[in-house]
């Protein structure tokens, strides 16, 4: 019940975008259109079920102090916790690169309306994010699995919503200085205030 | 009078330290092809920390650090890294720095340090600095990355400070820490009779978009800059 209820946190009440911020360039940049949006949200949520649960790993078996104890007991006293954001960075580069390559592989089709947006999720600050406040939390292994699904449900949402809006925007009157970035901005921060509406919700 | 030539030394013209060219190196990122307003970039961080003024500023000095040293390491070696696994070497060079940036801030300034939390690391995935590294590091020479570096950081610093002015103003009535309303005698033992009531939406996620958004709209009027 617990994992369920986390989910559901990570999904509403902590949206990645709408109360942290993250993943903002790109969901900014890809949500022109709901098609496009769609692809790279998948994207997202399959990277991010990925890399929390394989940091979650390095984290407790290499990086934590005491971690590398299970290979020698001499090796009881490292702490290499100061290398954790080059470990995470370079398992989640390298893992947007095994899942482009899996993709191409197994499924062109797929792999050709991704395009270019694939390798882009490896500077999502959504994931980095993610692996970030899963190694704050203390979250064990299923609660990182979760999380990390569940956030990348979140960003999902966020960014299908978004390029609808932003769809229909087409059609309305913006004032100059306001079209694009800046009509944008506004509507994410609208968005935002219905997403606040979940706050205090616990199941 | 001999006809003799004397023979001078080949002379190369040196750029002068700080010539035009350069200059705008320097300033251009600052309003007419700003990092955030113009490019959109790096816009995680700009609205993360901006509750308020003192955590700007020290966000904005890292990424300020970042962000020139980062352009000046990749322009150095850019003729030694291959094309195909740039993009790691950049992640590495990036992330090694924000790590040194994280362990002084844990060392010297540790209540910064737990206020930044995960944001001191999502300065790797900034994409200003990976999009200079890309776009200019890659192929510019040490001295003209480091005025770029620093151009596009004092671009993003102006932004982010900007913004946390304006939410910490409205959001605690205050900047950094100096409660202003009060100072001035908007309270109950002033002239105003009654206390200045902080507005809660500036402190949430949501002002930062409105507070950004009407920069935006502010500074793309004066530019005249219009998005198709």
């Amino acid at each position: 019940m617990d994992l369920v209820n986390l989910g559901i946190k990570a999904i509403f009440i902590e949206n990645m975008v709408f109360a942290y911020f993250l993943g903002m360039c790109s969901f900014l940049a890809v949500s022109k259109k709901v098609s496009t949006a769609f692809g790279l949200g998948l994207a997202v949520i399959f990277v991010l079920t990925i890399t929390v649960p394989v940091n979650w790993l390095l984290q407790e078996y290499v990086l934590n102090e005491g971690a590398l104890a299970w290979i020698n007991p001499s090796l009881a006293e490292v702490d290499l916790s100061f290398l954790s954001f080059i470990m995470f960075i370079a398992v989640i580069a390298s893992m947007v690169q095994l899942v482009e390559m899996v993709i191409e592989k197994f499924s062109p089709a797929l792999y050709g309306s991704l395009g270019i947006f694939l390798p882009l999720i490896a500077v999502n600050c959504a994931i980095l994010g993610s692996s970030l406040f899963m190694a704050q939390r203390e979250y064990n292994l299923a609660e990182s699995a979760v999380y990390g699904f569940a956030s990348g449900i979140g960003w999902f949402l966020a960014i299908i919503a978004l390029a609808a809006i932003r769809e229909r925007l087409k059609y309305s009157n913006v004032p100059d200085g306001l079209k694009g970035l800046g009509i944008t901005m506004l509507i994410t921060g609208l968005m935002g205030i219905a997403f606040m509406s979940f706050m205090g919700i616990s199941i | 009078m001999s006809t003799e030539t004397v023979e001078k030394p080949i002379k190369k013209e040196s750029e002068a330290l700080l010539s035009k060219r350069r200059k705008s190196l320097v300033s251009d990122p600052l309003n007419d092809d700003n990092p955030i307003t113009i490019q959109v970039l790096g816009i995680c961080s700009a609205l993360a920390v901006t509750t308020q003024m003192k955590p700007t500023m020290v966000m904005s000095i890292a990424v300020i650090f970042v962000i020139v040293f980062s352009n000046l390491s990749i322009s150095a070696m850019r003729k030694l890294i291959p094309g195909r696994v740039r993009i790691i070497v950049q992640l590495a060079v990036i992330a090694t720095l924000v790590t040194l940036v994280n362990e002084v801030l844990k060392a010297y300034a540790f209540d910064m340090y737990k206020e930044l939390s995960v944001f001191v690391g999502l300065i790797i995935t900034n994409c200003i600095i990976m999009g200079r590294l890309e776009a200019f590091a890659s192929g510019n020479k040490p001295y003209d990355s480091i005025l770029d570096g620093l151009g596009s950081g004092l671009g993003y610093a102006w932004v982010i400070l900007a913004v946390a002015f304006f939410r910490e103003l409205f959001g605690s009535g205050a900047i950094f820490g100096y409660k202003v309303f009060e100072a001035i005698g908007f309270s109950s033992e002033g002239w105003v009779g009654f206390d200045y009531q902080a507005n809660g939406i500036m402190v949430t996620p949501v002002g930062a978009f409105f507070v950004l958004g009407l920069i935006i709209w502010v500074q793309r009027n004066k530019t005249g800059y219009v998005e198709n």
